[in-house]
């Protein structure tokens, strides 16, 4: 579904992804697992359109997406929550919704949608008047989700959905990543807790300064001894 | 006598309402083009100076009556806006924000001298477009134009309140100048964005210039300086960005100016006008509608 071929991407000077090759086949959960600085987060705004690669093809169903706008690259079906959530903090839940939407003119199906998103996150429609930025760390996560599956994402883009959250809404959080997988949705998560990313993912990428170092089923790595020692705490 | 005080003030309270509203629809242009691309427009007084051109031109050559002039003008302006945008600020997106301020005044510049070249620094009379007549209310007379700024001014106002909270583009507007690059996570076009705000912002200084235009008479190519700066005095003490603030702060400044020229002081007016600005820079730089944005974790 999603394939990158020896991807290279700078921050000015720096050369940040290095050849990175991998792939995300449709209806899997593939995670990119690694420490701070591997490239993580910057392979996710590369597939969508934030950042532009050097040299390297990406392609989403056969068609390249390296050249394409963001906007245009949402509309091909890839959705991203990024890291730190960035819901619009100054709207209500609603609108924020709404803007995830902002490319369907399908009214019905965008009405359908919004009540599917509150089925996942019941505690958005208790709140879907509120300001956002009044949400807790974790409804606010519930609510970037929610928004990115407005546009109706063949892939789901997640970076780093447990982040600054507490054990109880992480598993939570976990569950609810695998619901969405379940009902369809192509995924590819992002995280620096590997325990969690490996629980759920078929398979995954380790990697380390901007190049991939281990790849695999993630039952596989998450057995294996240096992933163990590196990314699991022994 | 205490009757004759009483209507005197009330008095400058019209006119300071008609000049301050003149100020809110120059600064929110400042205000929301700041919101949403992080530049104080400096060229901003200049398009207003276009605006006034552009209803003059309708009004003494094509003999349009003022409501087509208005629209004539707004529509101008708003191309010139999305012209600006594309050709100089466009470009410098990316770089550093004082290069993109000197763009700013090197516009200004541009606009004003260009325009002396094309209609000369001969100052021009607009011609009368309402009726002389005035209404008194207990002694406060209002001028037919005074109402019809006023009017014009308020509902340009609610329209653009309509525009930015109830409709698609309006939310967008929001998103971007909130956080572009979650904007762009949305599939929104955030350039197409950015030419809409600059396209709403200039044709409401060009009503503006318009109403300028009737209200003093006369105009010229260096008029759009001086309300310009005023605007953007207005918009830093209603908080720069917040679109309900430039609105307050433009009635304020007008308000304020009237009474410093109502108790004789007029000579002082734009002085007080920057000493405001002074003052809000010191005592609070986010202006009156500012809040301390804080990120929740």
């Amino acid at each position: 579904m999603l394939v990158l071929e020896e991807v290279n991407v700078y921050y000015g000077a720096i050369h940040a992804l290095k050849g990175i090759s991998f792939e995300v086949n449709q209806g899997e959960i593939v995670t990119l697992i690694g420490s701070n600085g591997a490239g993580k987060s910057t392979s996710l705004k590369t597939i969508s359109g934030l950042l532009r690669p050097k040299t390297g093809n990406i392609t989403f169903k056969g068609k390249n997406l390296a050249s394409i706008a963001p906007q245009v690259i949402v509309a091909q079906g890839i959705s991203q929550v990024p890291e730190g959530r960035h819901v619009f903090a100054n709207m209500t839940v609603i609108e924020n919704l709404e803007l995830g939407a902002y490319l369907r003119k399908d009214k019905a199906g965008i009405k359908q949608d919004m009540q599917r998103v509150y089925e996942l996150f019941p505690r958005l429609l208790e709140r879907n008047a509120q300001i956002s930025g009044t949400l807790s760390g974790g409804e606010q996560q519930m609510l970037a989700m929610g928004r990115a599956l407005m546009s109706k994402p063949q892939l789901l883009l997640l970076d780093e959905p447990s982040m600054g959250l507490a054990p109880i809404l992480v598993k939570q959080i976990f569950s609810i990543i695998k619901e969405i997988n379940a009902s369809g949705t192509t995924i590819l998560l992002v995280e620096q807790n590997a325990h969690m990313a490996l629980s759920i993912a078929n398979r995954a990428y380790v990697l380390e300064t901007g190049k991939i170092v281990l790849s695999g089923d993630s039952k596989q790595l998450a057995a294996s001894e240096e992933v163990r020692k590196a990314y699991l705490g022994g | 006598m205490g009757s004759s005080i009483t209507q005197q003030i009330f008095q400058q309270l019209v006119n300071g309402l008609s000049l301050g509203s003149i100020y809110a629809l120059i600064a929110l242009g400042y205000t929301m083009v700041y919101g949403i691309v992080k530049l104080i427009n400096f060229a901003h007084g200049d398009v207003m100076m276009v605006g006034a051109y552009s209803g003059w031109f309708a009004i003494t050559v094509l003999h349009w009556s003022f409501l087509p002039a208005l629209l004539f003008s707004m529509v101008a302006c708003a191309l010139l806006g999305v012209v600006i945008e594309r050709i100089a600020y466009k470009p410098l997106r990316n770089a550093s924000r004082i290069a993109a301020l000197i763009t700013a005044i090197g516009v200004s510049l541009f606009l004003e001298y260009g325009g002396m070249l094309l209609v000369t620094a001969q100052v021009r009379t607009y011609p009368p477009v309402f009726p002389e007549t005035m209404y008194s209310i207990h002694g406060v007379i209002f001028k037919y134009g005074d109402i019809v700024m006023l009017l014009t001014s308020v509902i340009l106002m609610a329209l653009l309140h309509f525009t930015v909270q109830y409709t698609k583009m309006g939310k967008a507007m929001r998103a971007v100048s909130f956080d572009k690059d979650a904007a762009l996570l949305m599939g929104i076009n955030t350039n197409n964005i950015i030419s809409f705000t600059f396209a709403i912002g200039s044709a409401l200084a060009a009503a503006a210039g318009v109403l300028m235009g009737v209200y003093f008479n006369t105009i010229d190519p260096l008029m759009g300086m001086i309300p310009g700066l005023k605007a953007f005095v207005a918009a830093v003490l209603g908080g720069i960005g917040i679109i309900p603030g430039a609105m307050v702060g433009g009635l304020m400044l007008g308000l304020i100016e009237s009474i410093v020229s109502g108790l004789g002081a007029s000579t002082w007016r734009d002085a007080v006008a920057f000493l405001i600005l002074i003052l809000v820079l010191i005592i609070k730089p986010s202006g009156l509608f500012g809040k301390n944005v804080r990120e929740k974790v």
